[in-house]
């Protein structure tokens, strides 16, 4: 280090000859004023480099944008994150919901058509093979009629909920967006962070990183492509086998 | 059939309950986790369980402990639907006696069979 130099130069020997001969000499008083010479030498240079060493860290802050924009990120960025990712859920939320709605109240009308059809289907088939009396043929050309009816008016119907399923997946772009400038914030955090260790000089160093303690016993939920834990199984067969070997 | 469905996401809920009215099933209840479940299934006379495991308050697998060991529910069916995969998870489920075990994402086909297959096997054991 720099500051542990200055011991060793001209002024500093000087004064050290200085000492010694008034040691020597029987001088006390000087003996004791060279002595604070040398020490106030010394505590100069070490002031002078704390002093360099503070700006230093401050520049290196600065450089980093952490000095003004940690308190940023704790304050702001990150609650913000977390009202984003909420509003996510609560998007994603309402588009299956809607999504439910539209398939639960087109259901019943497919059934209602379905059963009609079949119902002439099969009356049909009788005519075909000409096993239909003529007031039965006079039912069937009614039924037909009132199929075709109603028809058109399900058939939209059904377009309308199909369209009502099409525009809920809107919140795909909706909440694509959101999550890639939470990814953002993240990659950020990650920057500063890493800034941050470098300059406390632990980087890289094993003995001084908090030991990671495996968290016992928490569930993983989805397992997202990529990042598999290593016991995790791929499917439901791989589930189904290892079921049937515990004799399920 | 009265069946309980056990999910924190209402979609879920929603998804299965459709599922479960397309196989023929349409004596549905919901509940939004253990805690809620479980004194329903005490006083509801409920014939069988589909539980998501990984819920706020009472998980899907302490659900099941309950069950087991509630003299009235012990031999109630009980289907996990979960996201959870992991081997350990699915060995702790089968040992606090799941009958059956469903990953998601499914689809009905996987979890029609699974409900068969319960119902098949229960019927054989009887």
């Amino acid at each position: 280090m720099a500051f542990s130099e200055s011991i060793l130069s001209e002024q500093c020997l000087v004064q050290a000859r200085g000492l010694v001969s008034s040691i020597e000499n029987g001088c006390e008083d000087a003996a004791i004023g060279h002595l604070r010479e040398i020490s106030r030498i010394n505590e100069t240079k070490m002031f002078q480099e704390i002093g360099r060493l503070t700006r230093e860290l401050h520049d290196t802050l600065v450089g980093f944008g952490i000095e003004t924009d940690i308190s940023d990120l704790a304050e702001h960025e990150i609650p913000d994150a977390r009202e984003r990712l909420n509003h996510v859920i609560k998007v994603t939320d309402q588009a299956a919901h809607k999504t439910l709605t539209a398939v639960e109240d087109a259901i019943p009308v497919c059934r209602e058509l379905e059963e009609s059809a079949s119902k002439i289907e099969d009356q049909w088939k009788r005519f075909i093979s000409r096993d239909l009396s003529a007031d039965e043929f006079r039912e069937l050309s009614r039924e037909i009629g009132e199929h075709l009816e109603v028809s058109s008016d399900r058939y939209s119907k059904i377009k309308a909920y199909l369209n009502d399923i099409l525009m809920a997946q809107d919140f795909q772009d909706i909440t694509g967006q959101i999550i890639r400038r939470v990814i953002g914030l993240v990659q950020d955090v990650e920057d500063k962070l890493i800034g941050l260790i470098k300059i406390s000089g632990s980087f890289g160093n094993d003995d001084n990183r908090l030991e990671r303690k495996p968290a016992e016993k928490v569930l993983e939920g989805p397992q997202v492509p990529g990042k598999e834990s290593a016991t995790a199984l791929k499917n439901q067969d791989e589930v189904d086998d290892l079921l049937s070997s515990l004799g399920f | 059939m009265k069946i309980l469905i056990v999910d924190d996401f209402s979609t879920m809920r929603r998804i299965i309950k459709n599922l479960l009215r397309d196989l023929g099933f349409n004596n549905t209840s919901e509940a939004d986790d253990g805690n809620t479940a479980l004194p329903m299934l005490q006083s509801g006379n409920f014939d069988f369980l589909v539980t998501d495991w990984n819920m706020p308050g009472m998980e899907g697998i302490d659900l099941l402990k309950a069950v087991r060991a509630d003299e009235k529910l012990a031999n109630l069916p009980v289907l996990l639907v979960t996201a959870e995969a992991k081997k350990e998870q699915i060995v702790e489920a089968a040992q606090a006696g799941v009958n059956g075990y469903v990953v998601k994402p499914f689809n009905a086909a996987t979890l029609k069979e699974k409900i068969e297959k319960i119902f098949e096997r229960i019927e054989a054991s009887q």
